[in-house]
């Protein structure tokens, strides 16, 4: 026998399900009057620093159908690439930019919609900047653990090709799967970021 | 103060990898919508950064005070029919410390085993009285505590008569994002866990054990409530001692 560790396990996850909007959008489907209104849903106060963006897309099945009862949350750096949170050493954030967002994907069409900014850089473990990117965290039926990924730029080119985290992905083929391509039109700056949960343009998944 | 300095440190060392092998894995097959939403490739693992090691941060000023309480946040012209209960417990890291200033969000079905969701089709009627949501944060010392009701059981498509125990639904924010989880309660001394097919995509019999709030005599309230006792345990930080590389800034 040797002394004991005396670590704690972490608790198992288990699917979030198909009602998990109950829980985590109420007022979206249609449970009035508990909360005054769904957390998430605004990122962005009127005085926030940073290019308004619009990301969209939807989470495909292994048979290309989008998911239509999943949840999506995601989070990032400010303009200035510092997160609203406490645990953030490196100063103070944008006060008028929570930097969290969560999304039901559409229970007809299967997108999902944020509007959010655009993210400055931040540093990786040894000082290095990565590139633009918002972390995104899917939950659904079906799905047993929450599953986490990226979204880059396409029009960060310069960034994406010195990106440390990117540089992690050993099948380079699969890069694009994190890229979303950027669009400009009357309704100003859009990225469209599918995320495919299975297939031969497989999403790449994160365990971090 | 001190304390506050002590969070601080406690804050900044990298998480320990998770261990997958006490996670129910992406493919179980008898759990059939998991067979086309999982993913085949390995996860690319990678050290937190801190994209992942800060997260969004939820103060009590943001919740209503019947928030934490099921048994009256949706009340119509009375209270939800069920067995009324107190779920209580505390939220630890994996080194056995407190996470205080945690969101808890909870969902559950109504004593009938029926949830206010328009895409339910099981025949148990709804509850006027009952929504099935709730939240709270929890205490300096980690704890949290809510009232409801014992949820049902209910008959969902998987195979042709799979049941769901009794559960609720928690989804939880640690003080990272990569602490991010979402996991499901259920209740001591239900035979029908250990015939769940959602339960059984946990590989491991004692991190399913985990998820069985314990019957707490001692904290039931008399004449009123039954009270079940769930600790949450979140993923935890190496000690900055140990840290051999300067944090990205
Ligand atoms: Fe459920």
């Amino acid at each position: 026998m040797v002394q004991k560790l005396d670590m704690l396990k972490e608790t198992p996850s288990q699917t979030a399900g198909p009602y998990v909007h109950i829980g985590l959008t109420p007022n979206w489907c249609g449970i009035d009057g508990v909360y005054p209104e769904d957390l998430g849903r605004v990122m962005v106060g009127p005085q926030a620093e940073g290019e308004r963006i619009t990301v969209t897309g939807r989470v495909l099945d292994g048979s290309g159908t989008p998911l239509k009862d999943a949840l999506i949350e995601i989070w990032q750096a400010d303009a200035a690439g510092l997160h609203n949170s406490p645990v953030e050493r490196r100063g103070a954030a944008d006060p008028h930019f929570s930097g969290w967002g969560r999304q039901p994907t559409d229970g007809v069409t299967g997108e999902f919609r944020f509007e959010t900014i655009k993210p400055g850089r931040v540093p990786y473990k040894d000082g290095r900047l990565q590139a633009p990117h918002i972390t995104f965290w899917i939950v659904a039926r079906g799905i047993n653990i929450g599953l986490h990924t990226r979204m880059y730029f396409a029009d960060e080119e310069a960034a994406n090709a010195e990106c440390p985290v990117l540089a992690r992905v050993e099948h380079k083929v699969r890069v694009p799967t994190l890229i979303a391509p950027r669009s400009e039109g009357k309704d100003g700056v859009a990225y469209t970021f599918d995320i495919r949960l299975q297939g031969e343009k497989e999403t790449v998944f994160f365990d971090v | 103060m001190a304390d506050k300095d002590t969070n601080a440190i406690r804050d900044m060392g990298s998480f320990y990898q998770r261990d997958r092998a006490w996670h129910p894995p992406a493919f179980t097959p008898q759990y059939k919508t998991s067979v086309l939403r999982s993913p085949q490739h390995a996860l690319l693992s990678m050290e937190g950064t801190v994209s992942e090691m800060t997260g969004p941060r939820f103060g009590h000023g943001q919740l209503g005070p019947l928030d934490n309480d099921l048994i009256h946040n949706f009340s119509r012209d009375g209270e939800p029919i069920g067995q009324r209960i107190i779920v209580h417990g505390r939220i630890l890291d994996e080194n056995g410390r407190p996470v205080p200033g945690a969101l808890l969000e909870f969902w559950q079905a109504n004593a009938g085993g029926r949830y206010r969701h328009k895409r339910e089709a099981y025949l148990a009627p709804l509850d006027p009285n009952f929504g099935g949501c709730g939240r709270t944060i929890t205490d300096d010392d980690g704890r949290y505590w809510f009232r409801t009701i014992r949820p049902g059981a209910y008959p969902w498509p998987n195979g042709v008569n799979d049941w769901r125990p009794a559960h609720i639904h928690f989804s939880i924010f640690g003080h990272a994002f990569t602490q991010r989880l979402i996991t499901q309660m259920y209740f001591e001394g239900d035979p029908m866990i250990w015939q769940c097919p959602i339960v059984s995509t946990i590989p491991d019999r004692a991190a399913a054990e985990q998820l069985i709030a314990a019957l707490d005599r001692n904290n039931t309230l008399p004449m009123d409530a039954l009270a079940y006792k769930f600790d949450i345990v979140l993923r935890g930080r190496r000690s900055t001692l140990f840290e051999n590389r300067m944090e990205g800034n």
